[in-house]
Parts: structure tokens; sequence; C-alpha cells
């Protein structure tokens, strides 16, 4: 069935409250609907008791979805832009990722952190960021990524299981695109990486939005003859290394593209692990593709020349292939 | 609940010779790690854990020892804990200032200051939500009072009525630092005055005013009823941590402390001899050093294995 990716989140979080009364849902506006319509017809379903609207205090929502957690319950915490996660960074890196192993095994978290990155809207540099790699840091904490709706209702439906802490990162530029979806949701097993498309001369690693423009940029090299593999990680913690690795054992050649700031980002782990497990598979240097080291610009067509597309991904590309 | 004054006198004693052990322990390096004693603010743990169950949830800060022996954590295992043993309460994972004990209700300890208030909010929403009259209780300092979370915490309590109670060991220092010169607000249950809390301030040194107090309170959170703050005025013995010279306050005098030391106090009232629960109280110590002297490092992989469950 047709849908998009913001349905589907909506359909996999009131499966999950239908599934098990311990779910709830807590952030600012989720009763409303919030921004993007992420929690939308919940509070209309399950009531306002489980669909808990907050005032705007990031830490203190994320600290009771801890101590709920703890205590037998299973909340979904909406943290409106990944931007303000930052407010919320004590209680997710301090509490929810250390209290199971610091308590010797006696406490569980599991909760699910939705939140939402990227730019493209003209959001200005406080509403664009990409920051999951931050999140990826942090042992304890499992970072999920998903590029397409039915990743992200299958997506969800794991995390909800899962007894850890999850930090569920979407994108708002995907929200609203139509795709085909499975009628039921299919739970996607976390640390399982998705082959989007198949090829032999190189192999793109791409994140959520890059998916799409490393398709995009696929066919622009197929139309050169070259055969490009994309890979969605889907999750990047833990991360489905086989898969890329066993990638690369065909092609040769790697990029890795993702919107966040290269500096510092997800693609240099990713670089790191694949050199490490696969040095003499590689025929060219590990390329990257992400943002400028620099806060995202408001200004349209600054912001445009700064984000990473299909552009930045084919030149990548050609520099592997020499 | 009736005033049990020899349940909070044995408790009290079992506390005092548990830190004061703890102290010669740190300075022969056989417990590890940032120490927090809490040597004079026994009254509080002793009144308030003596009227919860097992499972009311319970959060603590980073002077921690104190309540959990309150909420009844073997000491055995809160000691092997310190000296970071796999028979501690954590398996030596958590340490000082990350005490857990499910089975008795202390649902977590926080080395960051002012981080349990909400996620006692948390366990309070769980209690409610699954019809228990359960009460979460957490244990702050003043310091925490000026954390950004304690005032979103009070905020979002108090719009939610939660079945919780905040209890505030104001003992006059943030770490090192004097109260006034922290906040204008001299009393900690001033603070929560506009959020329609119900709030006390009591002698914490007294711990039959801590009992009556805390016990009043918790008789309404049972039926539901809360948030509420219990300010309890104490005095810190020792330094913020063991080490710390303490250089910033004048040193009590002897006869001052005679004054106010919670256990004197209580036993001066009661007109009873020390020395039966004293006794009692360093035999058990005795054998937690002894219990946590055998027992065993944990396995270098142990934390690994933890990260995920």
């Amino acid at each position: 069935m047709k849908t998009t990716y913001v349905k589907a989140l909506v359909a996999a979080q009131a499966q999950a409250m239908r599934d098990d009364e311990r779910v709830f849902v807590i952030g600012e506006d989720v009763a409303e609907g919030g921004p993007y319509g992420t929690t939308a017809g919940l509070a209309e379903e399950f009531g306002t008791d489980r669909v808990l609207n907050t005032p705007i205090s990031e830490s203190a929502i994320c600290g009771v979805a801890v101590g709920a957690a703890q205590s037998g319950m299973r909340p979904i915490v909406e943290v409106m832009f990944i931007d303000f996660v930052t407010l919320a960074l004590d209680q997710l890196v301090n509490q929810a990722a250390k209290a199971h192993a610091m308590s010797g095994g006696q406490l569980s978290v599991p909760l699910v952190l939705r939140t939402q990155g990227g730019a493209g809207r003209r959001w200005g540099a406080q509403h664009s960021q990409s920051l999951e790699s931050w999140l990826t840091h942090i042992p304890g904490l499992k970072v999920v990524m998903p590029s397409r709706a039915a990743d992200a209702a299958g997506l969800l439906a794991s995390a909800m299981a899962d007894p850890n802490p999850v930090v569920f990162v979407e994108n708002k530029t995907l929200y609203f695109k139509s795709e085909d979806v499975p009628d039921q949701i299919e739970p996607v097993p976390l640390g399982r990486a998705h082959r989007a498309r198949r090829g032999s001369d190189l192999t793109i690693v791409a994140l959520s939005r890059l998916v799409d423009e490393a398709l995009v940029a696929a066919e622009r090299l197929a139309g050169e003859g070259i055969e490009a593999e994309v890979i969605d990680p889907r999750t990047l913690v833990p991360l489905d290394l086989a898969t890329i690795v066993e990638s690369v054992g065909r092609t040769n050649r790697l990029v890795i593209a993702h919107e966040a700031v290269e500096h510092g980002g997800f693609g240099a782990e990713i670089a790191a692990q694949v050199q490490a497990a696969a040095f003499d598979d590689l025929d060219a240097a590990i390329e990257r593709v992400g943002a400028p080291f620099a806060p995202v610009p408001f200004s349209p067509p600054l912001e445009d020349a700064y984000v990473p597309g299909a552009d930045e991904v084919y030149e990548a590309a050609k520099r592997t292939l020499g | 609940m009736d005033f049990d004054a020899r349940g909070v006198l044995r408790t009290m004693w079992r506390i005092r010779a548990f830190e004061e052990r703890v102290g010669q322990l740190k300075r022969a390096d056989e417990v590890h790690g940032l120490i927090h004693l809490s040597v004079g603010q026994e009254a509080v743990a002793a009144g308030v854990c003596g009227q919860l169950r097992d499972d009311d949830p319970a959060y603590s800060g980073h002077r921690a020892h104190g309540h959990a022996i309150a909420k009844g954590a073997p000491l055995g295992a809160v000691m092997a804990e310190l000296m970071g043993r796999s028979d501690g309460l954590c398996k030596g994972l958590g340490g000082s200032m990350h005490l857990v004990d499910t089975e008795h209700g202390l649902m977590g300890a926080t080395g960051v200051v002012g981080g349990n208030v909400p996620m006692a909010l948390g366990s309070a929403l769980a209690a409610r939500r699954a019809g228990r009259d359960q009460v979460a209780v957490v244990f702050f300092g003043d310091g925490a009072v000026q954390a950004g979370y304690f005032n979103e915490s009070v905020n979002l309590a108090a719009l939610w009525e939660l079945p919780l109670i905040l209890v505030c060991e104001n003992n006059g220092f943030a770490e090192f630092t004097a109260r006034s010169e922290h906040s204008k607000v001299e009393r900690v249950s001033d603070v929560v005055a506009p959020y329609d809390f119900t709030r006390a301030t009591v002698d914490g040194n007294d711990v039959a005013a801590v009992w009556e107090g805390f016990g009043d309170f918790l008789a309404a959170a049972r039926r539901g009823r809360g948030p509420m703050l219990l300010e309890c005025l104490t005095y810190r013995l020792r330094g913020h941590y063991e080490g710390d010279p303490a250089h910033y306050r004048e040193a009590l005098a002897k006869d001052d402390w005679q004054e106010k030391d919670p256990i004197l106090r209580l036993q001066r009232h009661l007109e009873i001899e020390t020395d039966e629960f004293e006794r009692e109280a360093h035999a058990e110590v005795d054998a937690a050093v002894e219990f946590a002297r055998a027992s065993p490092f944990p396995p270098a992989g142990l934390m690994g294995e933890l990260t995920y469950e």
C-alpha cells in the first residue's frame, strides 16, 4: 500500500500502543500531533493519559521517560528537533545509556527517543543539524536512522521491542514522500543493513536522506557504464559491518555519504572499521561526503550549496575510480 | 505510622558505623573513588526510609550510602560495591555514587547533581499508571535546587499531581559553597511555593520530627496526593568528599555537635544507653568489611557484557 514516512511512523507507534499497555508517548505538543504530524491521531485513539503533552522541558521529559522505563513502562519520548537533544543529553547519556551496566544489570531502560534532523527547510542553524554521530559515541545507546517509510515502521517496531534505550533519528525532508510499504508492519531487525541497489564497480554507503541521493548518483554513473552498489546501514549502532565489508570485497571501492558535517561524522567511523577489516580489498582511498565544517546557513542559495546531495556523491564516486 | 524510635536508632547507628569505617578504609585505599559521607545526616535517611516499603521507588544522589542502608541494602553488598568487588550491590560496576538495589526499591543514585529528580517523576508516573499506591521519593541536597532540571521537574510534578515526595537534605553547603552564595531563597521549601506543593521544613537532625513530617506526607501520597517537598535542615559533619580539607567553613565546636548529633539527641530523649545499638552496628560493619574483602574483583569483560541487555 501507499503511505508516507510520517504516516508509517504514526502507524507503528499506534500499533505498539495497541499491543502493549505499558507504551506511552511523551513530548512537546505530541497530543496535538506535533509540527509534522508524527503523533497525529494518537491522543484521539489512546487518550491524553497515554499521549502526554509536556512543557518545553527536554531534560525533565527525558528524565521522566528514563524513570518510567526503569519502573516497567515503555516510553516513546519525542524530542521535536535533534538540535534540542542537547538539552536532554544528561538524561540520555549519563542516565539512560549507563543504567543497565552501572547497576550490574539490575536496571533496564527500554525507551525509544524519537527525534528528527536535517537541513533543507530554511530553518536556520538551530533547527537543521544532523547530530547522530554524537549519540553513536555513547556505549549503551542504540542509534537508528531510517531512510524510507517501510524501514521507519519496521525499525520502530524493533526499537520498541528492544530492552535498551534506542535513539530513533528521522529526517524532516523524508516525511511526506509517497512510498510503497507492506500492508502489515514488518519488524526490521536493528543492526541489519539494506542493499538499496546492486552493483559491482563501487560501494556507496549512505545514511538517511543521502540514500535517495546516492541512488540518483548511481543512475548517473550507470549511464557511464559504472555500476554502483548502494547500502543503507539503517542502524548506526549496532552497525552491520559485515554487509559493507562483503560489498567492498567485490567492488574494491567505497564512498560514504551523510548529511552531517563530514568532520567527526559517522562516516569516519565506518571508514576506520572498513579499512581495518578489508584494507587489502581497497583499490582506492575511501571517500567521504558530508556537509562543510560550518553551521547550517539560513539563506536559501547558501543552504542549498551547503547540503550534500547526488552531485557530491557522484563526484566522490568518480574520485575513487581515478 | 507510629514513630519507631528503636528502629531508627538502630538504622542511624548502622549508617554512622558504616560511614566512619568507609572513611578509614578510604584513607587506607581499600574503598575507591570519590566518597561522600553522610555522617551527621543519618536522621533523614532513617526517618524517611523507615516508613517506606520495598516497592516504593527511591532515588538518591552522590551521598547515597545512608539512603541505601536505610532502604534495606545489605551492608556487606554496599561495602563490597565501594571496594569494587563482584559481590557488590552493582557487581562492582557502579561505585559509591551509583548505588542501586532494585530488590529494596533503590532505583538509582546519581553523581550528576539533580539528575535523579526527573527520574523519580517517571517512577511516580509509572506507579500511578499501574494503579498502585507506591510513592516515589527522591533525596537531594540544597545544591540540586539550582539545577535546571529541578525547576523543570517541580513544574511537571505539580502539573501532573504526581505521588512524589521530594526530600531535600539542606546541609547549608553545595559542595564547597554556602547556600547564601548560590541563591537568594534561603528555604528550599519556599522555592516550590508557587507550584502549590505541599511543603514543610523540619529540623533534619531531629529524627522524630523527620519521621512525623514525612509520615504525614506519605499517608497523603498513598492516597494519591502529591507532589510534596520535605526540607530537612541538617549538617554535614565531614567535608564534601573524603579528602576535602573543608577550609571553607568553621569547624563545628565539639559541644555544638553534641547538641546537633541526631543519634545523641535521640538517645538523650529516650534516656537509653548507647551500647547495644552501637556495638551491634560495629559488629555488622566488621562482618560487612570481611565479606567485601573476601569477594573477588569482577571479571575484566563484565562491563562490556552489560553495556547492552
